[in-house]
């Protein structure tokens, strides 16, 4: 089931698509979580892929939409939402380049 | 005393009303629920500086209940973890079993109460984040019904899972501060009427007379024979009260874990994205593009932090949604209607907490797939919205806590609490 690092199997991904998946998720990691990671995701995706011995269920809907009338309510002050910003610049947010 | 356990990541005094039902008593409120001016960490590097400008809504009703808050209780970073010990602020220890963990996530909030250092404590639960470090540190914990107790003001983990709870030395000290917390709020969507006027308290009156409690086979099964042991003497003792014992059986649960992980990543690497060092958190800096300082932002996080984002990125991405998020989804479902179809025959459903007492410190955090399945037994009452009590039933081993859990259908709150007094005495 579990195969490692060679691509055989989909459900354990190598360290190359351990670094693919960090940075979709934004996740910068050195090179042993690289490797820890790859080495302990095959056993954890293989247990999750129990899930398809999971039978269809019927689900319930019972979920319902809250409302709240679109009026204006107390909020934070700029100088509040600013306070736990590492960087600000003339009441703004400060952040990086986007390019 | 706290730097004996670990207990607090910070120590602060917030003095509530002058009067109002607790007036008199202590809480400790885990790290992960804001407090206006007092730091919340959340257990993680990523907030170490972060300073809420508003209180939680459970924080408010503490204040105005006239609660002293004295700290913010150790955690596991984010809630993930089962044993305090992914804290960026060091680990957590477990007043009554030294070299043991104090369970987790909300280890710090259970241990501030076994240790005397706070009277009551408030914690969270995903997946058994009250009731496993209650059993563990020999305390009562209480994961209320889903929508039972307001989520504003808790850093996120997993929202369609966790709520916050008491934990307590009594079943009636968790329950009035279940009191306390509970009812509808404007800023929670998924609040409920539920619990606006409650008397929890009441209900703790240890009479479990023509009470009929289930016993699912598959939440015993995997014990450790100690913990079983303890678990048969408290259905005896039940027995020896009036209440009726019958087996029952939750064939779903078997795959709650797989479901719960899932789920619970899946959320968790949404839910994280927020911190990217620019409004609040760490700043990896203004080099390079805004993905590369978002990224380099986020090396803040812990491995256990970035195990759970990355899996989940993974549960979610192209390819894999249906093979994995939208089972887990059907998994839930099957859970629900588990639990049901055996409310139809009996009042509570009783298992042991933890299957095992509790670990040795370091154990747990070289196998993560090993400490996820310790959590077997609380995580199916999360993927039903249920609530459900841990109350100590004794010890193994020369003095290590044992705790049996009792669920009941939604809102049956004053069900556990029943029953569950009726353990203590």
């Amino acid at each position: 089931m579990s195969d490692t690092s060679d691509g055989s199997d989909d459900a354990a991904p190598g360290p190359e698509e351990v670094r693919h998946v960090a940075d979709l998720a934004r996740v910068g990691l050195d090179d042993e979580e690289v490797e820890r990671f790859a080495d302990q995701f095959g056993d954890i995706l293989d247990y999750f892929e129990t899930l398809e011995e999971v039978p269809e269920v019927e689900r319930e809907t019972d979920l319902v939409n809250v409302m709240r009338a679109d009026e204006a309510r107390d909020c934070l002050s700029q100088e509040e939402a600013l306070a736990n910003a590492p960087e600000t610049e003339d009441g703004y947010l400060k952040g990086p380049n986007v390019s | 005393m706290s730097a004996d356990h670990n207990v607090f990541i910070t120590e602060e005094t917030v003095e509530g009303a002058a009067n109002g039902p607790l007036a008199d008593r202590t809480v400790a409120v885990k790290d992960n629920i804001s407090t206006e001016g007092v730091r919340t960490t959340c257990g993680s590097e990523m907030l170490e500086d972060y300073v809420p400008p508003y209180d939680a809504t459970v924080v408010e009703k503490l204040k105005d209940a006239g609660a002293t808050i004295v700290g913010k209780a150790n955690m596991d970073e984010f809630g993930m973890g089962s044993t305090t010990e992914t804290s960026a602020f060091g680990p957590a220890e477990n007043p009554v079993a030294p070299g043991r963990v104090p369970g987790g996530s909300s280890g710090g909030s259970a241990a501030a109460v076994a240790a005397g250092e706070a009277d009551l404590a408030l914690g969270s639960d995903t997946g058994g984040s009250i009731r496993n470090p209650a059993a563990f540190c020999g305390v009562v914990g209480i994961k209320p019904t889903y929508g039972l107790v307001s989520r504003y003001g808790l850093v996120a983990y997993a929202n369609s899972l966790e709520q916050i709870g008491p934990l307590a030395p009594t079943v009636e000290e968790a329950a009035a501060l279940l009191d306390v917390i509970s009812g509808p709020d404007p800023r929670d969507a998924t609040t409920r009427e539920e619990g606006a006027d409650s008397d929890y308290a009441s209900a703790a009156t240890g009479d479990v007379e023509d009470t009929t409690v289930g016993v699912p086979t598959e939440l015993v099964e995997g014990a450790d024979e100690g913990v079983r042991e303890r678990f048969e003497a408290t259905l005896d003792d039940l027995e020896s009260r009036g209440a009726t014992v019958e087996e029952v059986s939750l064939p779903s649960v078997e795959h709650a874990v797989e479901a719960y992980y899932v789920i619970a990543m899946s959320e968790a690497s949404s839910n994280l994205a927020r911190f990217d060092g620019v409004r609040y958190g760490e700043s990896g800096g203004f080099e390079g593009n805004w993905n590369e300082a978002f990224s380099n932002s986020r090396e803040a996080f812990g491995e256990e932090v970035k195990r759970r984002i990355l899996l989940g990125t993974y549960a979610l991405s192209a390819g894999y949604h249906d093979k994995y998020y939208k089972q887990a989804q059907d998994a839930r479902a099957w859970v629900r209607q588990d639990f049901d179809e055996a409310f139809e025959s009996v009042d509570v459903l009783a298992s042991p907490t933890m299957p095992t007492p509790p670990f040795a410190v370091g154990d747990s955090l070289d196998d993560p797939l090993q400490m996820y399945l310790a959590d077997a037994n609380t995580v199916p009452v999360n993927l039903a919205d249920l609530p459900a009590i841990s109350v100590p039933a004794g010890e193994v081993d020369g003095g290590l806590p044992v705790g049996v859990q009792f669920i009941a259908p939604a809102f049956g709150e004053a069900d556990i609490i029943r029953v569950g007094s009726a353990v203590e005495n």
